[in-house]
């Protein structure tokens, strides 16, 4: 009976703890978009292999040769990625080197996928654990990173690049250049 | 007018749960000064049950004229609906859903109220004092922050309509199934209260909170069958498990639900597990609450998108900390008087229930840190997510010891039993096992869970049939049926899960018309793609024959749909459904060369796992009509022999 009595107070505080947290946690903004704490980092070391045959794939030294590129990160599961597909178009064509990363895919759903949307990329890594998304930082496909000639990310937009969000990017990339 | 009567009724009810509230504490007082107060604690409970199917009824006549000057019916309703969904309309958002709740909350108060005799006065008095307490924080939610009778002025000319998305009869039925499942478990709480106020935890409490936690039970087993079918159909990924928070928090209650089904029958049978019946039935109502918490406040992030209210959240949070907080307190105050119960040996039918308690409080913990651990750490400032490479391989470390214990328990007498007894069953059920999982293995070398999943299956399958053995069919009471059917559905139920996981094939491919696809033993020749309207979507839908290892070919239409109002794009599956699984086919969008995206799956088996949630429920309910009537029958029996005593007594005198 003791050890009952103890143990029920023992989960009294606990679920008092937990009321705690839940009422802390309701008055707390809810924010939906997580800047990676790595803006402004060198990016982490990786050498991921190509995600279709006839591209080459990425790695960490080919973002410091020098010239400042977009790093987008997708897949060919992720409807937005496909919504973003004519405005990767348009950066390509407005100059900006855009290299892909794809998240847990398959070659030949790449290969569909590009067939489908378009191909803006010079070269497509394949990260098939998520582990250079989650090493950049990144909590979701699509993202796109802005990377300097020296492999230091300085910006990071989340989610679907929309119309709107053209010219800032573009704007950021020839910061990086700069 | 009409909707003034039906916030009047509303009122009245929260004032009869506050009557109720003092006649109940009256009641358990005792004192003969307060006898006259105490006896308005039914009639109060009665009264309260007709008011608020009053004002729920009010609300339906609302929906179904679409009077557009009360603010939630201009929200969610639109005169050209069909009347079916007008009615579905009412409890298909939150205002609607609470009312639909209190409602369902008093007439089950209202029940006890009439026709519960066995429990003594007092604790009957303390039940219904709980309940209206429990009641009574309900009806200020209702009334203070979500007033479904709310006006809009002036009346706009037209409805908003309601979600397109949300227009399936199965999904009109599917919140209101939970909903009555947790007002099943308040009630069991409201019982528990009351039998802890005034210290009778007895086989007799068990028996009288036996009915509503199998009715609760029933109905969030056949909740959860719907709402994964659902998200199978609808949402188009082939899933049929997400471990997504929201279905969690439908999961967590029926995980209590179970364990204190169980543990209510070994106390209800033998006396025994008593403090562990008091601590599943106050888990078991928390858990609902919880859920409701997690859902209605979006503190969670989750795939379903509701209508989120910091405020509300807030308001759920107070009463979750009065009700969970109050009974925990009392209970730890009370523990020291809620003796032990009835001593047992492991080897024996409450031994292998303990084991099932004891893996399903496992599990139900497993989910619940699972669900909340992201919000743990987010007070840290660290972002995680937790999905099924954490909750599947965890979780089977308990679901796994249980089902064995489930294929052999039911097997084993009450208090004390010997191995040798079972012996032969056990090892005939173990050599089945062997020889399923040697078989299984050379045949097709799958991974370990399913492996290990199929092999369970047959074991609980045989294991569930086996207490029929030697007994008479026809006379075997129906709680017993409605166990060894409830247990068959859990082995159908892991069979399909476990074949699906291993066996399901998939092909996505750009086809254009005329193309062959195969997948499995399945053909699919594309026929060709046309566009299609709807009163309030368009689509592409494709023609897809389709057969069965070269059998006679099957049209299917899968299709993209975009409904225009409000702008939402869904898929429409095309499934062919076999005895042995399922084709499930969607249509993707079209490539700038012609192309179309056809993704096809064949899903072994997958329909078993809905068969057994169904199977799972029917035991329960046959189990429920069952304890029902052997009820019924034994009052009738008192009855009688009450008649007789009077009979005797009469005649003595004269």
């Amino acid at each position: 009976m003791k050890r009952l009595r103890i143990f029920l107070w023992v989960l009294v505080a606990v679920v008092g703890g937990l009321f705690v947290l839940f009422g802390y946690q309701l008055t707390q903004p809810k924010d939906e978009f997580i800047q990676s704490a790595m803006v402004g980092e060198p990016l982490p070391d990786f050498d991921l292999r190509p995600a279709i045959d006839t591209m080459p794939g990425l790695s960490k030294a080919d973002l410091a040769d020098g010239k400042p590129r977009l790093v987008n990160i997708f897949a060919s599961w992720c409807l937005p990625c496909r919504a973003e597909a004519p405005q990767l178009e348009t950066l390509r064509a407005a100059g900006a080197d855009i290299v892909g990363i794809a998240i847990r895919d398959r070659p030949e759903d790449v290969a569909m996928f590009l067939q489908l949307y378009g191909n803006p990329f010079t070269a497509i890594g394949a990260d098939d654990i998520s582990q250079v998304q989650l090493e950049l930082g990144s909590s979701g496909v699509p993202e796109t990173f802005v990377i300097d000639g020296n492999g230091v990310i300085t910006y990071q937009h989340i989610g679907d690049i929309r119309p709107e969000h053209v010219q800032t990017i573009l704007y950021q990339l020839r910061e990086a250049g700069a | 007018m009409i909707a003034e009567l039906g916030l009047v009724a509303l009122w009245l009810c929260a004032a009869l749960a506050g009557l109720q509230l003092v006649a109940g504490i009256a009641g358990l007082q005792g004192s003969a000064g307060l006898a006259g107060l105490a006896m308005l604690a039914r009639p109060a409970a009665l009264v309260q049950a007709l008011l608020c199917a009053l004002s729920f009824g009010v609300l339906l006549y609302l929906f179904a004229v679409t009077d557009l000057s009360v603010n939630l019916v201009a929200m969610n309703s639109h005169s050209d609906k069909p009347m079916i969904f007008k009615l579905s309309g009412s409890f298909g958002n939150h205002e609607g859903s609470m009312l639909l709740w209190v409602t369902v909350m008093a007439l089950a108060g209202g029940l006890i109220a009439a026709l519960e005799r066995r429990l003594p006065e007092r604790t009957m008095m303390a039940t219904l004092g709980a309940q209206a307490f429990v009641a009574l924080g309900f009806y200020a939610f209702l009334l203070l922050s979500s007033n479904p009778f709310e006006r809009l002025s002036p009346a706009p000319a037209q409805g908003n309509g309601l979600n397109p998305l949300l227009q399936d009869i199965g999904l009109a039925f599917h919140p209101p199934t939970l909903y009555f499942g947790y007002v099943g478990l308040s009630v069991a709480f409201s019982i528990v209260v009351g039998a802890l106020l005034t210290r009778q935890v007895t086989p007799e409490f068990a028996r009288v909170m036996r009915p509503w936690i199998l009715g609760a039970w029933v109905l969030l087993t056949i909740g959860i069958v719907a709402g994964s079918y659902w998200a199978y159909y609808e949402l188009g990924w082939g899933g049929w498990w997400f471990w997504d928070p929201v279905e969690n928090a439908a999961l967590m209650p029926w995980l209590a639900a179970t364990a204190l089904l169980h543990s209510a029958s070994v106390l209800a049978s033998r006396d025994a597990l008593r403090a562990w019946t008091v601590l599943l039935g106050v888990i078991a109502f928390s858990m609902s609450m919880l859920g409701t918490f997690l859902v209605r406040s979006g503190i969670l992030t989750s795939v379903h998108a509701f209508a989120v209210d910091p405020e509300r959240g807030s308001f759920i949070l107070a009463l979750l900390t009065i009700y969970i907080g109050g009974a925990l307190v009392l209970f730890a105050l009370r523990a020291g008087t809620v003796a032990e119960g009835e001593r047992f040996t492991v080897m024996s039918r409450e031994g292998a229930l303990v084991v099932n308690n004891v893996a399903l409080s496992a599990i139900l913990g497993i989910v619940l840190l699972g669900t909340l651990y992201p919000l743990l750490t987010e007070a840290f400032d660290v972002r995680v997510s937790v999905g099924p490479p954490y909750f599947n391989p965890v979780s089977a470390i308990f679901v796994l010891p249980m089902l064995v214990v489930l294929a052999v328990g039911p097997l084993l007498h009450w208090r004390r039993d010997s191995f040798a007894r079972i012996r032969p069953m056990f090892l005939a059920l173990v050599g089945l096992g062997a020889v399923v999982l040697l078989g299984v293995w050379l045949w097709s070398g799958i991974a370990i869970l399913p492996l290990l999943g199929i092999t369970l299956a047959a074991m609980v399958a045989v294991g569930s049939l086996l207490p029929l053995r030697g007994r008479n069919l026809r006379r075997m009471p129906l709680a017993v049926w409605g166990m060894v059917i409830a247990h068959f559905g859990v082995a159908v139920a892991l069979f399909g899960m476990a074949a699906d996981t291993a066996y399901q094939q998939e092909r996505l491919v750009a086809a254009n018309v005329g193309d062959i696809i195969e997948v499995g033993p399945w053909t699919g020749t594309l026929a060709g793609v046309v566009p299609v309207s709807g009163p309030n979507w368009q689509s592409i839908e494709a023609s897809l024959a389709v057969s069965y290892k070269g059998g006679e070919p099957i049209m299917t239409h899968p299709q993209a749909r975009a409904f225009w109002s409000p702008p939402t794009e869904t898929s429409e599956v095309a499934l062919v459904t076999r005895w042995n699984g399922q084709l499930y086919a969607a249509l993707g969008n079209q490539a700038e060369d012609g192309r179309w995206q056809v993704r096809l799956w064949w899903k072994p088996f997958v329909t078993w796992i809905w068969y057994g949630g169904l199977l799972i429920a029917l035991g329960g309910a046959i189990a429920l009509m069952g304890r029902l009537s052997v009820d019924l029958r034994r009052r009738w029996a008192q009855r009688k022999i009450a008649d007789r005593k009077v009979d005797q007594a009469e005649r003595a005198a004269g």
